[in-house]
């Protein structure tokens, strides 16, 4: 049984050397010359103002604990699946209530606006610690 | 040992060192931003050993929820923090003798553990998975249980929305 997932672990060995061994081959091949403005964000283009590492808008959070809510939510739909074809309507109902009531707190979110993006722009000195 | 269960076991020990390794690193660094990333790697290397213990749902489970979704929470937390550049993890020793010895007595307890455990050697026994299983309890007899569990989805994300929203506490409501 434990051999059925010998082709994922293969999967995931060559997806592992590809970015390896690619880094690697870039590495060994690439001529080495140092350049400053090869540092910044944009080789051309607008200069970057600030550190990047900025402090997030909380708003960013609000979405991940929603984002947190929906993955459970998904989680619940694999072995659903497994079975739906077995079952038929009455497990297409009862994942619909599931997924009804859930949608509640979708619903509430918006209604709060709490999907809404940041309105307020930050200026440059408040958005460079 | 035949040259399957051998392979089984090199592959098992590989992914203990990457739980392990990884849960090392978490510790050990000093940047906050790097133990998250390497917390994704401990809780694949979990998911991991949930596949050694033939429950394939919780792997997919620990993957999803943990690999893909706490490491975001965490992340997201770790940059709604002020001067996050700056900030480097303390790693002297604040306690030493009591944190010597709560280690001690944890292994203590745990090392009994496992030696009192009684043992039994399982044959692994060719399953098709336990997501069928899980769906059709489920859908069939834990009917109840399962649409409870969007209730409380509901009711974690409605409260989580109310804490979390500016200005509803005042350290909340910087940004705004």
């Amino acid at each position: 049984m434990i051999f059925n997932y010998g082709n994922v672990l293969v999967f995931a060995i060559a997806a592992t050397l590809f970015v390896t061994v690619t880094m690697l081959v870039s590495r060994l091949l690439q001529p080495s010359v140092y350049d400053t403005e090869k540092l910044t964000s944009y080789e051309c283009g607008m200069r970057p103002v600030g550190s990047a590492w900025v402090q997030f808008s909380i708003r960013f959070y609000l979405v991940a604990l929603a984002f947190i809510i929906f993955d459970v939510e998904i989680l619940f739909l694999f072995p659903w699946s497994v079975v739906f074809t077995a079952a038929g309507l009455a497990a297409l109902v009862k994942m619909g209530i599931f997924i009804a009531i859930l949608l509640l707190g979708l619903a509430y979110a918006w209604q709060r606006s709490d999907l809404d993006w940041v309105k307020q722009v930050m200026s440059p000195e408040e958005g460079s610690f | 040992m035949s040259l399957e269960s051998g392979a089984h076991t090199v592959i098992w020990y590989c992914f203990a060192f990457l739980t392990a390794g990884s849960a090392a690193y978490v510790v050990l660094t000093r940047n906050i931003v790097r133990a998250a990333f390497a917390l994704v790697a401990t809780f694949i290397g979990v998911a991991t050993q949930y596949l050694f213990l033939q429950a394939d749902f919780l792997a997919a489970a620990q993957v999803l929820i943990y690999a893909g979704g706490i490491t975001v929470l965490l992340l997201f937390g770790v940059m709604l923090t002020h001067r996050v550049q700056g900030m480097e993890m303390r790693l002297e020793p604040v306690k030493a003798v009591p944190g010597v010895l709560v280690a001690l007595g944890f292994l203590v307890a745990i090392g009994a553990a496992i030696s009192r455990a009684d043992w039994h050697l399982v044959t692994p026994v060719d399953s098709s998975g336990t997501t069928a299983l899980v769906g059709e309890a489920i859908m069939t007899h834990h009917l109840l249980p399962f649409e409870e569990i969007s209730v409380l989805l509901l009711v974690v994300l409605v409260g989580a929305l109310f804490i979390a929203r500016p200005g509803h506490s005042q350290s909340a409501g910087e940004d705004e």
